[in-house]
């Protein structure tokens, strides 16, 4: 049945831009503070106050704007966005209509291996709106409390062309859009703090039709989980709506983490009409191109950049170095062990592998995890040496992630050195042979078992402090003279 | 250019306003008036004139991005009708 259909998909993205203070006023856009402290006249809509705005916001959507290969407008300018919610205490928001600091633009994804342009319609700053609180059961209680914290942090919207074909297309748009937010510098992107955004436009056609079917905006995805979820429920909902006959009806749609489905929000009564007007409060901006080139001078590496050197001059497979590169703090890491250790295939393994594993199952982020760069590549230096053997690297490493300490100082405490010393091991595996005649006898009638447990009866007796490559080798030496 | 009676409910819907229909026959003349007036601005010859954003010959007016004191929040709160927890609590709207 679905593969009669195809799935269109376009993603508004909210991202909280990176400011100390608020879009129009001064108030602190701290995360995290008691309700309505972060309030003023201004951002609570008090009648008669002047928005100003911050050039702060401004300076943020144009590096936004060049990362996404947009074109920077001479001009662009202010709207009010007209609606009654008890979020919104001016009974409007202050966003952009059509004059956006953003107009087009792209960007790459990669899905299986096969690279997509996801176009860009636009960009453009807004206000965000206060936190609503339903007291009680939402279905019954009268009354709702707003704290208004949240009213007039700046946002910038950014929509995507109606080019995603499938969640996993969109969940890809929506990461890499993340980190060149992140690389460059204009928001925090934390999804659990609503910093980062989504609202996704889902419709579905039967394949090989031109026009688009009638699409429902679905909202409230705060997770990459949720918005790939709710776009699998919502092109099930609609097919299975078509097959039957029904009519897909243009709404909105709040997508219900807990019973993961997706919800209708407005009645259709309702009237739709946010009646546009340009901002008589605000007066226009004039984006000289000499300011342009200056923000165009201060972009740091975005992540496609950093993947072809590290591809181009480290001969890093692509895969690790997309991956690598899905935060400025992970390619930061990266970056800090390369200067001291060149092999970067063996620096990724260990990223991409125990870090990666472990700061899954605490939970945490590179950035506030206690291994240090230099101690990653001096252990590294002490498994190639031979002092360690990888297995102990992998002791050593834990140590390292959950203690911040040295490796030297690890394997001092844990006595993890590796015996290399072939005066210590070679009476060690005299000792063993002799014992063990029958396991002689099997060896040289050629049963491979027979080494193995010569193997692991050193291992036994030197704690697993052997070094496994020498010990092979020097058994083997002993065996075959016999 | 005149609103029907379907507009001006439209209209007043959107403003959330209850008229009466004595109510929306006066505002419906009233608001009439005023797009005929833009009829007439409509009729002007504009075709060399630069379109216009703001009335005022200004632009680009910033404020660098400093922090300030906000306002306290129980003094926010003095004008909320109803509050409760340091919130300003309203009707349900869902």
């Amino acid at each position: 049945m679905s593969e009669n259909y195809e799935t269109v998909i376009g993603l508004e993205v909210h991202a909280e831009l990176k400011t100390q203070t608020k879009i129009f006023c001064s108030c602190s856009t701290a995360f995290g503070a008691e309700p309505n402290t972060q309030t003023c006249p201004v951002c609570a809509g008090f009648p008669g106050v002047l928005p100003v705005l911050n050039e702060k916001v401004v300076e943020l959507a144009i590096k936004t704007g060049l990362a996404l290969h947009s074109q920077i407008p001479e001009i662009c300018k202010f709207d009010r966005k007209n609606y009654f919610y008890p979020d919104s205490p001016k009974a409007y928001q202050i966003s952009q209509f059509d004059m956006p600091v953003c107009i087009g633009g792209y960007l790459d994804i990669d899905v299986n291996g096969e690279k997509k342009r996801i176009g860009i319609t636009r960009a453009h700053m807004e206000e965000d709106a206060g936190k609503l609180v339903h007291q009680g059961d939402i279905t019954t209680t009268p009354f709702s409390l707003v704290d208004l914290n949240r009213c007039g942090v700046p946002l910038l919207e950014i929509v995507s062309e109606p080019d995603l074909r499938s969640s996993q297309e969109a969940r890809a748009y929506m990461e890499k859009l993340r980190s060149i937010l992140l690389f460059a510098g204009v928001s925090d992107c934390k999804m659990e703090e609503g910093s980062l955004r989504c609202d996704a436009n889902v419709s579905v056609r039967p394949t090989g039709q031109k026009e688009f079917g009638t699409r429902a905006e679905i909202k409230n995805l705060n997770s990459f989980r949720a918005l790939e979820r709710a776009i699998e429920y919502e092109v099930k909902r609609q097919i299975e709506a078509l097959e039957d006959g029904e009519e897909i009806v243009q709404e909105t749609r709040t997508w219900d983490e807990e019973k993961q489905l997706t919800r209708s929000m407005r009645s259709k009564e309702e009237a739709h009409d946010y009646r546009y007007f340009p901002e008589p409060d605000l007066p226009p901006l004039h984006i000289s191109r000499d300011r342009v080139g200056e923000i165009r001078d201060e972009m740091p590496e975005m992540p496609e950049q950093a993947q072809e050197r590290l591809v181009k001059d480290y001969g890093l497979p692509e895969y690790d170095a997309a991956i690598l590169t899905l935060t400025p703090e992970s390619l930061c890491f990266l970056d800090q062990c390369l200067s001291h250790y060149p092999d970067a295939k063996m620096i990724s393994n260990w990223m991409m592998g125990e870090l990666s594993r472990l700061l899954n199952q605490n939970n945490q982020e590179i950035s506030d995890c206690k291994l240090k760069p230099a101690d990653l590549v001096h252990m590294l230096k002490l498994i190639d040496d031979g002092t360690i053997s990888g297995k102990m690297g992998k002791t050593v490493f834990e140590e390292m992630f959950s203690s911040g300490k040295s490796p030297v100082l690890i394997i001092k405490e844990k006595g993890l050195v590796q015996i290399s010393d072939e005066g210590t091991l070679l009476p060690v595996i005299e000792d063993i042979i002799k014992a063990n005649p029958k396991v002689v006898e099997d060896y040289k009638n050629g049963k491979d078992k027979a080494f193995g447990f010569f193997i692991g009866q050193i291992m036994k007796s030197t704690r697993g402090q052997a070094n496994p490559a020498l010990v092979n080798k020097l058994l083997k030496e002993r065996l075959d003279c016999l | 250019m005149a609103l029907n009676m379907k507009e001006v409910e439209h209209v007043a819907l959107l403003a959330r306003l209850s008229l009466s229909d004595d109510e929306k026959k006066i505002f419906g003349e009233q608001l009439s008036s005023i797009l005929n007036y833009a009829d007439t601005l409509n009729a002007l010859a504009t075709d060399d004139v630069e379109p216009l954003t703001h009335v005022l010959p200004a632009f680009n007016v910033f404020r660098v991005d400093s922090i300030r004191p906000s306002m306290q929040q129980k003094e926010m709160l003095t004008n909320a009708p109803l509050a409760e927890e340091g919130q300003y609590k309203v009707p349900k709207i869902m």
